[in-house]
């Protein structure tokens, strides 16, 4: 039995003048003990997605199932059995660290002791500010703290809405680390992220823009299907040159990318010539290209464009 | 049971928390008790009178030195024609003038009747008309002493008169006080029960913790009595701190029960806190549900009958007062408190409350989803 199956779903809200879409006919399914990753810009219809499956908001047609449960039928089930947590940090930020992660407990009828075995981890390294309000936490320990009340309740599926949006680059590694641990312990994890460098360190990726799927996965899979070459290039006058590859004939697309530009070029126009002659025109110094293996954001760049 | 326990534990650890809830809670009814009950006083005194004498006789001046006795009049103004003295009614030094005619004594005396005219500024109805009212009987008792003493005291009156003897029941010295303290009390309970409550409830959608409830398998009833019971609890609290201002400050002691007062207020609780509930499903932000439920209490305590009497009110208005749960309450507190009226004789408001409660939390029930689209 799969964890997760969502099937056609459509979710549409009515905005004053039209109406936006914010799933439009979604479908994927996710094995047990996976970490899935819903990669998409601001917008694309995550959060409604993951309200849908969590129980709290009504998809306009479509069934989807958690452990099996109709999301609508069976809600009573699913409620006992997901941990959620929200893209905004949503605990009593007037209660302690130990009152916040108590009363989660108690709602879904546990103990802390029942299952601490599972969030020791995590808990161990907020535990010395266990009586402090959790509204005065950093970032980071408010992460950790909210990740320790979803799980309190040991569920089987756990929900994380842009867990690392807003948290340091350390954290965020800290982070993942934590998930694929929980992954050991048999939780499937469904994680949404506006990162694309996240997307490698999930089993297996959705691409979502728009309220549409682009593409469903394995980071490999998807690595495997992009056809095209990519050239990386770097000089001086990195604006100057990102504007002269736009307006390059035979370049399909160019992005930055850390220190270089990464460029494709149109079918049939492959061609490193082309690159050192625009080069060689501009007048640009210290000159540099090369070719690279496309990573998973080359592909999602591509993906989005098409 | 137990997830109740830990929502009220919950509920109650954050009220004692913010320290805003238990000043406003502490402070609001000491203000409001020790405050109001003293400044809004129904009597009118202090009424500034403009006087135009174009007599100037001894009989003019007596019937003037009568008014200022009265103790309700300041003289403020005195002119020589009605047009000046309209003038001062304009530049609001005067409330009232009265004219007195030339050749008042002289009518008097020879016609035996005399007219005075009176001018009163009706801007503040209640002034004017109880400024008239007070002029009028002053006059009358003028009127009285000058037949006494020009005819005697007749041993057998010619005419049949009628004499009215009155004495207020409930309220022997027309103290206002016993019966706006009840009344405001009434009214801090209500905006304890209504704004809290509802403010409360919005707080969590705002904060997004509603969500984490949602998503858990918590009960709707849970949910609701976990936020029904603190707030009644509090209100209950405030009740007996007024209570206990009442007594100590004002010495009212209730004729009837406390306790009668008590069982009342429990089933009003329940219908008011209903509303603040039914209020928070539909308000989003803090913001909006305090200025609905600013709104709704105001008009609630408007037509409530602490302020006018609901009985002089027209006949739409005093359909609406039916529908006002604060109204029954208000009429409730003074029956109890002045009459020692006891629970058989408010059976009838305890059933309408019952009715109320029934009515807003069952809508609010209705319209609380913890699952939205």
């Amino acid at each position: 039995m799969k964890a997760i199956t969502v099937e056609n779903i459509v979710k549409t809200y009515r905005i004053k003048k039209g109406v936006v879409e914010a799933l439009n006919d979604i479908s994927f399914s996710v094995d047990r003990g996976e970490i899935f990753g819903i990669i998409g810009p601001d917008g694309a219809g995550k959060t409604s997605l993951f309200r849908v499956l969590t129980t709290l908001l009504r998809a306009d047609s479509g069934t989807a199932t958690i452990d099996g449960f109709d999301v609508i039928k069976g809600y009573k089930q699913i409620r006992n059995r997901v941990g959620y947590m929200p893209g905004r940090f949503s605990l009593y930020q007037d209660l302690s660290v130990q009152e916040n992660l108590e009363f989660f407990a108690a709602i879904f009828d546990t103990t802390i002791a029942q299952n601490y075995d599972l969030i020791k981890e995590i808990y161990q390294q907020i535990e010395p500010f266990k009586a402090r309000k959790a509204g005065q936490l950093s970032g980071g320990m408010k992460q950790k703290l909210a990740l320790c009340c979803a799980l309190i309740h040991k569920p089987s599926v756990l929900f994380l809405d842009e867990p690392t949006t807003g948290v340091d680059a350390v954290s965020r590694k800290e982070f993942w680390e934590m998930l694929h641990r929980l992954k050991i312990q048999g939780i499937t994890i469904l994680v949404s992220t506006a990162y694309m460098d996240e997307a490698s360190l999930c089993d297996k990726v959705a691409l979502m823009q728009k309220g549409r799927l682009l593409s469903v996965n394995t980071t490999q899979g998807i690595i495997a299907q992009f056809k095209k070459t990519i050239w990386a290039i770097k000089a001086t006058e990195m604006f100057r040159l990102m504007n002269e590859l736009k307006n390059s004939e035979a370049i399909e697309s160019c992005y930055p990318f850390g220190q270089y530009h990464h460029v494709v070029f149109k079918p049939a126009a492959n061609n490193s010539e082309l690159l050192k002659n625009i080069a060689v025109r501009g007048h640009f110094t210290q000159f540099e290209m090369k070719q690279i293996e496309p990573g998973i954001e080359d592909c999602f760049m591509e993906l989005m464009q098409a | 049971m137990r997830t109740l326990k830990f929502l009220l534990q919950k509920e109650l650890r954050q009220i004692i928390r913010d320290p805003a809830i238990i000043r406003i809670l502490f402070i609001m009814p000491m203000i409001q008790l020790l405050v109001l009950p003293l400044a809004a006083d129904y009597e009118v005194k202090n009424i500034n009178l403009g006087v135009v004498d174009h007599d100037h006789s001894q009989y003019s001046r007596l019937l003037i030195n009568k008014i200022i006795a009265s103790g309700y009049f300041r003289l403020r103004d005195n002119n020589s024609s009605f047009t000046q003295g309209l003038h001062a009614v304009e530049q609001d030094k005067a409330d009232l003038i009265l004219e007195i005619p030339p050749q008042f004594e002289q009518a008097l005396v020879k016609d035996n009747e005399a007219p005075l005219f009176v001018a009163v500024n009706a801007i503040n109805g209640v002034k004017a008309g109880l400024g008239g009212a007070y002029i009028q009987n002053i006059i009358r008792d003028y009127n009285q002493e000058i037949r006494m003493q020009w005819a005697g005291y007749p041993r057998f009156n010619p005419q049949p008169v009628i004499q009215i003897t009155s004495s207020d029941w409930y309220n022997p010295n027309m103290n206002y006080k016993v019966f706006m303290v009840p009344g405001i009390l009434v009214m801090l309970v209500t905006m304890i029960g209504s704004s809290f409550a509802s403010n409360n409830i919005v707080r969590e959608k705002e904060m997004g913790t509603i969500e984490q409830i949602n998503v858990s398998p918590i009960k709707k009833h849970e949910f609701i009595l976990g936020k029904l019971i603190p707030f009644w609890m509090l209100a209950i609290t405030v009740l007996t701190m007024g209570l206990t201002i009442a007594r100590l400050v004002y010495g009212i002691v209730p004729l009837g029960h406390y306790i009668t007062i008590y069982i009342f207020a429990t089933v009003y609780l329940l219908a008011i806190l209903g509303l603040g509930l039914l209020l928070s499903t539909y308000a989003q932000t803090q913001q909006q549900s305090m200025l609905v439920s600013f709104f709704v209490t105001m008009i609630f305590n408007l037509l409530s009958g602490l302020y006018t009497p609901i009985e002089s009110m027209p006949g739409w208005a005093q359909l609406i007062t039916r529908f006002n749960p604060v109204s029954y309450f208000i009429e409730v507190m003074r029956m109890v408190m002045l009459k020692g009226s006891g629970l058989t004789d408010i059976k009838f408001q305890i059933l309408a409350m019952f009715g109320f409660a029934l009515f807003f939390n069952g809508w609010a029930i209705l319209n609380y989803r913890k699952r939205s689209g």
